[in-house]
């Protein structure tokens, strides 16, 4: 499974034409504590670029965007009654949401691991 | 991710008046003046802090993350540094009631090293600042806003009579250590604050340095206010920060504790466009005052305390997790927008947002349920009481804690 990152700092593994999308360890140690995530429904289409999901910690609030287009197909359930796994575990429990990816060509132009741990230092 | 939008005084922009255009960056037209570097700018930086810009200084907005400094903070004791509000002296033969021509408070029979809560007023009973006034022997010393400090001096400067005279202390440093532990462990360090009642204050050496402590804060919790000069400020923070039961807490859980408290924030509950009687805070306007006026605004205001206002601040409940925050509409039945929230976040003692809002005076009362909107989504609240969580000020009159 390749790991992929946007500049807005989403990451996206991807599991064949599957990728689940997430926020950065770094977006959310910028955020802080999180205390509210809304994620998108199964079915719902989503453009790249669209804003899919909305994070919120005590102090600012902010949207997540889907790095690719496709279609949803699971938002994470247990963002609900635990929105502070985006902070124990951003890159792994704390997913956002999964996708159906409509052409894997679009993911060509983002950051691999390497190259965005990297930039991050520079910011 | 994207477009974050930063609320409460943790934004410098907000901070100076300007309206908040969405932009982090603050928009066009923002000043960019340099920023100042606190006293303690080293000490916090040694200890992690995360530092933001605000009212025209980098200040520590976090350490170890908002939620454990804020519960820290009512379990223990949070040590915060101040330092950016505005520390004024007033001398003078009649400086009580020159000052008393532009604040509503009882200063003339302030009893020396009491505190008053009071506000600055412009001539239409508009809300210049928020302050806190005490009698010190034979001067006032104020404490004002860190945001609005300067522009609070030109207008004291330009109001008062030429017998006050005023003198920014620029180099006085502020701590303010706060929560049940406070006491225990500032009694160790300058024997006889604990004598103190909430709201009086006196000359005390803690860590060597002398220091004008005063029982009071902005958190609702028993605690202290620490003014020291600048130069020795580092050592009277490591000596409190060397008791385990101190930790130093930023801008963020400030601002989510003093709103727990139900304390308005200048510059966001609080404006020139709001009146004492609007923003709830009758109680700053002295029984004597309100009988004889004369204060700057006295013939609105007391009109107001007769009357009623078209608007009042009330603090609300919000169903669900999702916080609604400074800027979101008051919704009446048909959808039209009839107030604006102020100041709203995330509770952590509570575990539900909550937050503060003009409503239409038929809608304050205790119970009312309220319509929001915020970003085209709904929000349904209810109008509380405040304090959302109970005060606990030392009050010696009354033997114990008093809530």
């Amino acid at each position: 499974m390749s790991l992929f990152f946007t500049s807005e700092h989403e990451w996206i593994r991807l599991d064949g034409d599957i990728a689940t999308v997430g926020i950065s360890t770094h977006a959310q140690e910028a955020l802080g504590d999180i205390v509210f995530a809304e994620v998108p429904e199964s079915g719902r289409a989503l453009n790249k670029g669209d804003e899919a999901a909305v994070v919120e910690s005590v102090k600012a609030a902010s949207d997540v965007y889907a790095p690719v287009a496709g279609e949803v197909i699971e938002g994470n359930p247990a963002l609900a009654d635990n929105p502070g796994l985006v902070n124990s575990d951003p890159e792994g429990e704390g997913w956002f949401f999964k996708l159906k990816v409509a052409d894997c060509s679009e993911l060509d132009g983002l950051m691999d691991e390497a190259a965005y741990r990297e930039w991050v230092k520079t910011l | 991710m994207s477009r974050i939008v930063y609320n409460g005084p943790t934004d410098d922009h907000q901070a100076r008046g300007t309206p908040y255009s969405g932009d982090p960056d603050g928009g066009e037209g923002v000043a960019s003046d340099p920023l100042r570097t606190l006293a303690l700018d080293g000490w916090h930086r040694a200890r992690g802090a995360r530092m933001v810009p605000f009212a025209g200084y980098e200040m520590p907005v976090q350490y170890d993350g908002v939620i454990a400094e804020h519960q820290w903070t009512r379990q223990h004791a949070g040590l915060f540094d101040v330092s950016h509000m505005g520390q004024l002296l007033f001398y003078g033969e009649r400086a009580d009631a020159a000052l008393e021509t532009l604040l509503p408070g009882e200063l003339r029979m302030l009893k020396d090293g009491r505190l008053r809560y009071s506000l600055l007023l412009d001539d239409n009973g508009g809300i210049v600042d928020d302050l806190m006034a005490t009698r010190r022997g034979d001067h006032f010393y104020v404490v004002v806003n860190g945001a609005t400090k300067h522009d609070d001096i030109a207008e004291f400067e330009r109001r008062l009579p030429r017998g006050v005279v005023l003198d920014h202390m620029k180099e006085q440093a502020l701590l303010a250590l706060q929560g049940p532990e406070a006491v225990a462990v500032l009694e160790g360090l300058a024997p006889g604050v604990s004598e103190l009642s909430f709201m009086q204050g006196a000359m005390f050496r803690v860590a060597g340095q002398p220091a004008w402590i005063s029982r009071s804060g902005y958190t609702g919790e028993d605690g202290f206010e620490i003014s020291v000069d600048g130069a020795v400020v580092s050592k009277v923070a490591d000596a409190l920060a060397a008791d385990e039961r101190v930790r130093p807490v930023g801008l963020g859980a400030r601002d989510s504790l003093r709103l727990e408290a139900g304390l308005p924030l200048y510059g966001h509950d609080l404006d020139r466009e709001t009146t004492p009687v609007m923003a709830g805070l009758e109680f700053a306007i002295g029984k004597r005052r309100r009988a004889e006026g004369g204060f700057a605004g006295a013939g609105r205001i007391l009109g107001e305390i007769e009357n009623g206002t078209v608007t009042k601040r009330v603090g609300l409940l919000v169903d669900g997790r999702q916080p609604v925050r400074e800027g979101a509409m008051v919704l009446d039945r048909e959808a039209n927008e009839v107030g604006k929230v102020t100041s709203g976040t995330f509770s952590p003692t509570l575990g539900r947002p909550i937050a503060m809002a003009y409503v239409p005076a038929a809608m304050a009362e205790p119970g009312s349920q309220i319509k929001l909107g915020q970003r085209g989504k709904l929000f349904q609240a209810e109008v509380t009481q405040m304090p959302f969580v109970p005060h606990k000020y030392y009050r010696k009159t009354a033997g114990s804690v008093t809530q």
